[in-house]
């Protein structure tokens, strides 16, 4: 076992990188552009670090950098502040909570984990802009979303493979 | 479960107890921002700074990161130009031929509105300032649908005003900041535009949903629309100008009627904003909300018998036109604010007097006003 192996796994690795990489994403689907006539779709990428911050530990900094990313898309997107930080962390606490089942399943199964809690999050998502606005968004667009999203998993699954085990105080 | 061993030496947390409590924290936070968040309602509250702030910053990353998107854009275009070539010289074949019919018709149909306008003296509209601008983040989910514009107040860009594209309205904007403006669009969710069908002139409230299709509510009258009708703005509320293009009524999946919006045949990255000052931008509301409204006289049986005073020069009367059949209305008088003298004598037009033979002594105040006056509605028919 080498002496860098032993160290306890560094925040910025698992956590400040992807979460950089996932708003980075987020603001380049963003832009305006169009192929064919065709718009891109735009995914909820912050989902992935949810989902696998979840799955790879339970972690005090992880519900904070969450309600962050969360405050950075609405303020991107315009939504009511509060609303994406809270409905990722319903999904990120679902997670949690469901952790111990989680362990140890293949990856398709992990996959429809994956967009389980996508749909719980995409559906409090629809419940606080209903409480919002007072009317329901378009069901059509929020499949889109989860479409698109539930897409999102290997990516996921990456970040989950690669820290899972990374810390040398959970083996 | 895992441990967490600190400083504490024997104390030991279960590192998911911890995790718990932050994620509960967390959300109380959030819950606590999504209530305090009121920025459609509030200037100058802290999240709308926020809101600026990042807009300020997004505007010109998304500036400078839209452009090999717009030239990848253009790349398609030119490809898809180029194998649809020949079909798209007979469409605009077709189109120029009857492009120029309709030129035609507009020249004559304006000549012939300007001389009805000068005749009758028709107060038209003034010229409407626009700000050229180019969208740099366009969100597309459907629990918001706004767009960030890269004009803000350096260009004169104000709340309230409207967007358009080359085709017909987008939305308008609800933020602004120095250099960026936040565009909320016709699609979203909060959104609510008066419209009106162009062919029945029925009014109608075109509801976002976050679709691509927004939706035809408060419909009035038997069928006012059908499939391809076009939709303007109606100018109702003074939100936006009156006539401008919005789509075509199509039938939804679900049986309503949606539009389907001209914005969305038109590329997504020039928009221009309309300066437009709508009513309530411009009236004194101070002046509106004035108690000391002025009277107005109607053709109720009581102001029949109370013959109003007589209008001094400066009044603001409406004279109706000679008419001497049954149905002929009497005039709809707004008094001067100053009081008038209380001998007033009667002024009512002969055409409009009533055949009653002598009327009643009229009932006059003190300031030789009827005694049941009609409040006055600020844009409403009299």
């Amino acid at each position: 076992m080498s002496f860098q192996a032993a160290r306890p796994l560094d925040p910025w690795r698992w956590m400040g990188a992807p979460a950089l990489i996932c708003l980075g994403a987020t603001l380049l689907l963003g832009l305006p552009f169009r192929v064919f006539g065709l718009q891109l779709p735009e995914p909820v990428f912050p989902l992935i670090c949810a989902f696998s911050w979840a799955v790879i530990r339970p972690s005090v900094l992880s519900p904070v950098a969450i309600l962050l990313i969360g405050l950075v898309l609405d303020l991107l997107w315009g939504a009511p502040l509060g609303m994406w930080g809270l409905s990722m962390l319903v999904g990120y606490g679902l997670t949690l909570g469901m952790r111990a089942m989680m362990t140890g399943q293949s990856r398709m199964m992990m996959w429809a984990w994956y967009a389980g809690i996508c749909a719980v999050t995409l559906a409090a998502g629809y419940l606080f802009t209903m409480l919002a606005f007072h009317h329901p968004p378009n069901l059509v667009g929020v499949i889109w979303q989860f479409l698109a999203t539930s897409l999102l998993y290997p990516f996921a699954h990456r970040l989950i493979d690669r820290f899972d085990d990374a810390d040398v105080r959970f083996r | 479960m895992a441990f967490r061993q600190d400083s504490f030496g024997e104390l030991k947390v279960p590192l998911a107890w911890t995790a718990g409590v932050a994620l509960v924290v967390c959300v109380v936070i959030a819950i606590a921002l999504m209530l305090s968040d009121r920025r459609g309602t509030v200037e100058g509250t802290a999240q709308a700074a926020t809101q600026q702030v990042t807009d300020t910053v997004v505007t010109p990353v998304g500036d400078v990161l839209s452009a090999p998107g717009r030239w990848i854009s253009g790349g398609f275009d030119v490809v898809g130009s180029y194998w649809n070539a020949a079909g798209e010289n007979r469409r605009l074949k077709a189109e120029l031929q009857e492009a120029r019919r309709a030129e035609d018709r507009a020249t004559a149909l304006g000549l012939e509105n300007a001389r009805l306008r000068a005749m009758l003296n028709v107060r038209t509209e003034p010229p409407m300032p626009m700000v050229t601008a180019r969208v740099v983040f366009d969100g597309r989910g459907p629990y918001r649908r706004a767009q960030l514009a890269n004009a803000g107040t350096d260009k004169g860009v104000a709340i309230g005003y409207p967007a358009i594209s080359e085709r017909g309205v987008i939305g308008r904007v609800v933020g602004v900041s120095g250099n960026a403006s936040r565009i909320l669009l016709l699609k979203d969710v909060s959104s609510r535009t008066p419209v009106m069908i162009a062919r029945t002139n029925a009014r109608a409230i075109l509801t976002g949903d976050g679709g691509d299709n927004p939706r035809l509510d408060n419909l009035r009258g038997a069928e006012p629309v059908k499939a391809g009708d076009r939709i303007l703005t109606s100018g109702d509320g003074g939100v936006y100008p009156g006539g401008l293009p919005v789509g075509r009524a199509v039938k939804g999946l679900d049986g309503k009627w949606r539009v389907a919006l001209d914005s969305d045949t038109a590329p997504v990255d020039w928009i221009r904003i309309l300066q437009f000052k709508d009513f309530s931008q411009l009236a004194d509301r101070k002046a509106l909300s004035n108690s000391d409204m002025p009277s107005v006289i109607t053709d109720s049986p009581l102001s029949q018998r109370a013959p109003p005073p007589a209008p001094k020069p400066q009044a603001a009367t409406q004279t109706p036109p000679a008419s001497t059949g049954p149905a002929a209305r009497p005039p709809i008088s707004i008094a001067p604010p100053t009081p008038a003298p209380p001998a007033a004598t009667p002024a009512r037009p002969p055409a409009a007097k009533p055949k009653a033979t002598k009327p009643p002594p009229p009932r006059l105040t003190p300031e030789g006003l009827p005694t049941r006056p009609m409040p006055y509605r600020p844009g409403g028919q009299l």
